[in-house]
């Protein structure tokens, strides 16, 4: 026994088991979103529930069976199931009945007593709507006005319905566009010029000029309000074009409900589909997924705003942090004489890696947000006022308070790059006759960069997934632009934004509908682990051919 | 020693008589290097070279003169200052704090340590290569042209002739000319020493510091570099230190043999070698200690 203690096989056992503890949790962790967020997006089949009641009449559901469940017979009781005598156990299943506009509950349990076999008909369809979640039914009649176009026994109904939903999704394209692109254009313009008289009344100037510049503005503010018209009216048409098509639909309880193809996204025959096809239409929805704006309180749709703000916060963030935080490394590391007062400022920067985030939040929201951007807004944005511009939370001020958050990590981690540069290369720069500027500058910041790519990595994965102090400086759970657009200047650094993180933490904890968004939660963590992978990749891949380069120099 | 020597020594000179053995020493190697001053042109001269790190004195009152295109070499046992020495050449102890300096080095008549001298400018004209290869990260072509872009020179063909003219004094410009856009580190060790000479005589420099230049070397690598500094002294003032006293024996024409921070012994190396005028430094090339 000594021995094998003494062999060292014991320690060995130990090291590995802490390895392979380490690799189940990460795998057992994405496993476990992948698995659940990823399932949601395939089209499941939709049952046909028929439940005999007690009263002798059966009760018909169309729905997607989420996941069954054993419960004790007391607590079926409990939930005002009555159980027959002797069960002592019974099973419920969770049924997505959507149809939440015509009975109000979407997810909804059902036990099995009286359950017949679930049947799956090829002619229930899962409508997927804009608004109010899934509709499940059988279809009557596809409808243009008030002329019936196909009945749901003809042959071609398939084909008119797909033609009728790819119609109204174009439709809905070219709303959005207009509404956006030159609409969205011509607000800002109106609003710039609503900004200009204000600033004009704000600077008293002379009459004369003033008179002039008003006429000026009208003149521009008419011409914008005519080309308004023009648009309007464009949109209208388009409006009333796409209220064109109704599709008369049958629920399970024989209702009959009268569904505007405006408001439909998708029409599919889950039941009726091939494998292959699934997996298409998998693809395709987690496509909209990824590149779609939610819906319905973000329990539907896609994310796709919330990546790009993630992103783009993290690009902003990057660029922020990375100079000031080099910059002040070098000058610790080189300049600065290494004494009492250094050695404070070190520990201190060093401390501040420890500071829980949302402090900084509070920081942020305090300093950044109230004190920089109103003393911003005062200066630049006067005519806007009350309004705030800076002054608000937005992107700017939440990229700036994760550099400052992340700063430490980027001034620490150059600092140990430079201080591993070997002094022969300093040395060997010195003697051919630089200057200490030329050697720092030509020598030992190019070696160094692996370095400063390391602290850049550590930043980002650090700010792509926090969420805390985002919440106080600038992230919402929807914001209605894109911090990017083809609007000048570009980039609103003043915008708000959405987030990955915020998001995950808003469909799972504050959205009305938790079953709904259960799936998506898994699905944006997902996606939100996923886009940290990527991000460090890329960074670890720059780092790498940097090192490369200059290979063996600090060995 | 004690530091009442010390001070004594620094304070008053070289014209005071001192009682000990080692105050005598500097004033014998003057009158043996007076013995070549005849025929050889001085280009650095030495007089009362103190430097101390911090409280410890580690060069004593260094008198030394060093002739024109010739190669000079420091040798003796670790820590005896011979690094040291060579670095007070082109000020490298000016980077260490703690360094303090007293008395003067006379290069071409001209104290280099002199309020009006500028180091970068002195530094140009004493070039050093170093105990390890320290090629800079990047290609080899522009390794050796680091020292002339400082200088403010981006003409391709001049630095393309001096890259050029550079890597054939040292000796690398055969081995390496399909592959000057190559990085520096993948070259081998007694290649990148080679390329750190041409980088240094790239800027023309008028004397040239070794720093045990092969001893991170393989025999093959090592005996290059020696042919290299053969060929060199033509052009260069060389001063190297070497912990191999055969190589000492083969490069130089003058040896210093320096111990406990003294200049024990200077003169023509074979006189040096086959008869020593002193115990020590008898004791030293015959491997009794050191």
């Amino acid at each position: 026994m000594r021995a094998w203690f003494k062999s060292g096989t014991p320690w060995i056992w130990l090291n590995g088991g802490a390895v392979a503890i380490c690799m189940l949790m990460v795998i057992g962790l994405i496993g476990l979103i992948a698995v659940r967020g990823f399932s949601h997006f395939w089209p499941a089949d939709v049952a046909r529930v028929v439940i005999q009641q007690e009263d002798d009449e059966a009760l018909v559901i169309y729905g997607e069976i989420i996941r069954a469940q054993t419960i004790p017979a007391a607590v079926a009781t409990d939930n005002g199931i009555v159980v027959p005598q002797g069960r002592e156990l019974i099973t419920r299943y969770l049924l997505k009945q959507g149809n939440r506009d015509q009975t109000g509950r979407d997810f909804v349990w059902y036990a099995e007593l009286g359950m017949e076999e679930f049947s799956y008909p090829d002619n229930i369809f899962t409508i997927e709507r804009r608004e109010w979640g899934n509709f499940y039914g059988t279809p009557v009649v596809l409808m243009n006005g008030t002329d019936v176009v196909a009945e749901a026994d003809s042959a071609d109904f398939w084909e008119h319905l797909q033609a009728a939903v790819a119609r109204s999704i174009d439709l809905h394209e070219q709303i959005e566009d207009l509404e956006r692109g030159r609409i969205g254009r011509i607000n800002t313009q109106i609003e710039r010029l609503r900004l200009e008289e204000r600033q004009l009344e704000l600077n008293e100037t002379d009459a004369f000029v003033r008179d002039a510049v008003l006429n000026d503005i009208a003149l521009r503010r008419e011409r914008l309000n005519a080309e308004y018209g023009v648009l309007r009216s464009e949109l209208d048409l388009l409006y009333q074009a796409t209220s064109r098509d109704t599709l008369r639909m049958q629920m399970s309880d024989g209702t009959i409900v009268d569904l505007s193809l405006a408001s439909i996204v998708r029409v599919t025959a889950a039941n009726a589909m091939s494998v292959p096809g699934k997996l298409g239409q998998y693809l395709e929805r987690l496509w909209e997924f990824f590149s779609e704006d939610p819906r319905e309180a973000n329990t539907e749709g896609g994310i796709f705003p919330a990546i790009f703000g993630t992103v783009t916060m993290v690009f902003v963030m990057s660029i922020i942090v990375t100079p000031f935080g080099i910059l002040a490394a070098i000058y610790l590391r080189e300049y600065a004489k290494q004494g009492l007062l250094t050695r404070i400022i070190r520990i201190s920067v060093y401390n501040l890696a420890g500071v829980p985030s949302i402090v900084y939040g509070v920081f942020g929201l305090g300093f950044f947000v109230y004190f920089l951007g109103g003393s911003i807004d005062q200066l630049f944005y006067e005519a806007a006022l009350p309004a705030p511009t800076f002054g608000t939370p937005g992107l700017f001020w939440a990229s700036l308070t994760l550099a400052l958050l992340t700063l430490p990590i980027v001034i620490v981690s150059t600092e140990e790059g430079l201080a591993r540069i070997p002094s022969t290369i300093r040395q060997g720069s010195l003697a051919l006759g630089a200057t200490k500027a030329e050697t720092l500058w030509k020598v030992i910041v190019p070696l160094a960069t692996p370095a400063m790519m390391t602290g850049l990595i550590l930043a980002i994965a650090r700010a792509a997934g926090e969420v805390a102090p985002l919440m106080l400086v600038g992230v919402v759970k929807l914001a209605p632009t894109l911090p990017v657009d083809g609007i000048f200047p570009y980039i609103h650094l003043e915008r708000k934004i959405m987030h990955l993180g915020f998001h995950i933490y808003d469909v799972g904890f504050q959205s009305p509908n938790v079953e709904a968004a259960r799936p998506l939660v898994y699905a944006t963590a997902l996606i939100l682990v996923m886009l940290i992978v990527v991000l460090n990749l890329t960074a670890i891949s720059i780092r790498n051919h940097l090192r490369e380069r200059y290979r063996s120099a600090s060995d | 020693m004690t530091t009442e020597n010390i001070d004594d020594a620094s304070a008053s000179g070289q014209s005071v008589p001192r009682p000990e053995v080692k105050a005598g020493k500097p004033r014998r190697v003057l009158e043996r290097e007076s013995a070549f001053a005849v025929d050889e042109k001085v280009k650095i001269e030495v007089s009362d070279l103190n430097l101390y790190y911090g409280s410890e004195r580690a060069l004593k009152g260094i008198n030394l003169v060093i002739p024109e295109k010739r190669v000079t070499a420091f040798i003796g046992p670790s820590g005896c200052g011979k690094s040291t020495l060579l670095r007070c050449f082109n000020r490298m102890n000016d980077l260490v704090d703690i360094c303090r300096i007293e008395g003067e080095i006379r290069m071409d008549g001209q104290n280099i340590y002199d309020r009006a001298v500028d180091v970068a400018e002195l530094r140009r004209s004493v070039g050093m290569v170093f105990q390890k290869p320290n090629p800079f990260p990047k290609s080899i072509y522009e390794n050796v042209a680091y020292g002339l872009r400082l200088q403010g020179v981006n003409s391709r063909r001049l630095l393309d002739e001096v890259v050029e003219r550079s890597l054939r004094a040292a000796a690398l410009w055969d081995e390496v000319k399909d592959r000057l856009q190559d990085n520096a580190f993948s070259m081998s060790g007694g290649q990148q020493q080679r390329l750190v000479i041409a980088r240094a005589i790239a800027i023309e420099p008028e004397v040239i510091l070794l720093d045990e230049p092969a001893s991170a070397l393989d025999p093959i690598s090592t005996l290059k570099i020696e042919e290299l500094i053969n060929e060199l002294k033509k052009d260069y003032t060389i001063i190297i230190v070497t912990h191999n006293m055969q190589q000492a024996a083969r490069v130089s024409d003058y040896t210093a043999f320096m111990y406990m921070g003294d200049m024990v012994e200077y003169g023509d190396t074979n006189t040096l070698f086959t008869n020593p005028g002193k115990k020590q430094t008898e004791d030293y090339i015959t491997g009794r200690y050191g």
